[in-house]
């Protein structure tokens, strides 16, 4: 089983609170631009994550030793 | 019959001829089930029970009668659950007469209650009631989907219509989600167990987000499983939110009223269980736009400044500039007026020895010694030539 990716809620979490960052006039343009190019990779990111063509689908199976496995589901 | 003789005339009086219990009960027994074949019968259930090895025995009684009952695992199997003990029950019957015991009695193949709604309805009210009763059913028990799962479990069959439709409604919403599948039987004998062992199995996934648990629709009888009270605990018993589906729109099961959310049919419990990506893109594309915007502005506002800053930033360099021009023209000057090219200018001229010293005395000149003369456009070299001065 792979290690879990951020979650997209997070990713989407902190895209929303880096606008509203970014809309603060109170955050110095050093700031907003670190934020910005923060928000830009993320994005992009989020983005791929959307296009992912292939869905991933395992059946989940008991080993003999009582453990819980995965294969695919045509096995 | 056969060369069976059942009404032994031969000798009635006589010891010789008596026959053995055995005989007795077997002839008694041949003789009830070639005269009753299969027949129905109405009576109130009362003293039941069900043996470990899963046959039930009762008895049905009226107000004259009673007579015992049995009904075989593999037919009781069929059904949701037991009779309620002192409920009038239509059963389908052979009678026959229990050797061992020397009694009459009813094999039951079918058995149906005479209540409205009848045995399933029965049960489902009944382990309703406990479920209830347990708080199970509650509404504040209901928790929210996560709106972005990234992995998510499918307790169901794994060559179930149900599956598929899942599956494709997820790969065409939300690809970036995986889906692991825990097989199980949904119907038919051990479908109950092997439901409450999958969704038990759920729990021990990682990062599991939300479960769906469902099948497509059946009969009744088919759909029996997920009206179980143990597979409603099982899915309360799940750590994270789930979502059942069973059937078509019209069948609400047990489990539908202890998950988090009832969806009608398995495509529809994909539908809730995932976001659709056509919607987020455009999420997305609106934060890209409010971001582009809002930097953009920033950037527009701090260019102006920045023009403003340069432009000021120019004119104070100008000025630096010009100040240290007009002090290195000065400097220029004063230096032009120190120079010994001016007094070599009026017609004097410097002599240096070879090495570069000054010669200021005449003493100096000593007959023979090679000098230079500097004058204002050049040197010329020459040698000391008289002996005295």
């Amino acid at each position: 089983m792979s290690e879990r990716v951020p979650s997209f809620g997070e990713e989407l979490e902190r895209l929303e609170a880096i606008v509203r960052a970014l809309e603060d006039e109170g955050v110095d343009l050093d700031d907003a631009l670190k934020l910005f190019e923060e928000g830009v990779e993320r994005l992009k990111s989020a983005r791929t994550r959307l296009h992912e063509g292939e869905l991933a689908v395992k059946k989940v199976l008991r080993n003999a030793d009582g453990t819980l496995g995965t294969a695919d589901l045509d096995d | 019959m056969g060369g069976l003789d059942l009404f032994d005339t031969g000798s009635p009086g006589s010891a010789e001829g008596a026959l053995s219990v055995r005989e007795v009960t077997r002839k008694a027994r041949l003789l009830v089930e070639a005269g009753f074949r299969r027949v129905w019968v109405r009576g109130e259930v009362s003293g039941f029970k069900a043996y470990k090895s899963g046959h039930w025995y009762f008895t049905l009684r009226d107000a004259q009668a009673q007579v015992r009952c049995v009904m075989w695992r593999s037919d009781n199997a069929r059904l949701p659950g037991p009779p309620e003990e002192g409920t009038e029950v239509f059963v389908e019957a052979r009678p026959t007469v229990w050797e061992e015991r020397g009694e009459f009695r009813l094999t039951v193949r079918e058995l149906l209650p005479t209540a409205a709604g009848g045995l399933w309805q029965l049960q489902l009210e009944r382990a309703k009631a406990t479920l209830e009763k347990d708080g199970l059913l509650d509404p504040a028990r209901k928790r929210p989907l996560p709106p972005f799962p990234g992995r998510m479990a499918v307790v169901t069959s794994p060559d179930g219509a149900a599956l598929r439709d899942i599956l494709s409604v997820v790969a065409r919403r939300w690809p970036a989600v995986e889906v692991l599948v825990v097989p199980t039987r949904v119907q038919g004998e051990g479908a109950e167990e092997e439901l409450c062992a999958a969704l038990e199995r759920v729990n021990h996934l990682p990062s599991i987000d939300l479960v769906i648990v469902g099948r497509g629709g059946g009969s009744r009888e088919d759909l029996w499983a997920f009206n179980t009270e143990g597979v409603a605990r099982a899915v309360a018993a799940v750590t994270v939110p789930t979502i059942s589906a069973v059937g078509h729109e019209t069948d609400v099961a047990l489990t539908d009223l202890v998950a988090d959310v009832r969806a009608p049919t398995p495509s529809a419990a994909a539908e809730a269980a995932v976001p659709d990506r056509a919607v987020v893109r455009e999420a997305l594309d609106a934060i890209a736009r409010r971001m582009g915007r809002t930097v953009g502005a920033r950037l527009s506002v701090a260019d102006q400044r920045l023009a403003r800053t340069a432009d000021r930033v120019t004119a104070s360099v100008d000025r630096i500039v010009a100040a240290r021009r007009h002090r290195v023209r000065e400097l220029a000057a004063r230096l032009d007026a120190l120079s010994p090219l001016k007094v070599l200018a009026r017609g004097y001229a410097v002599a240096r020895t070879v090495s570069g010293d000054v010669l200021a005395r005449t003493a100096q000149f000593r007959p023979g010694l090679p000098f230079r003369l500097t004058l204002a456009d050049g040197h010329v070299d020459a040698r000391v030539t008289g002996g005295d001065v």
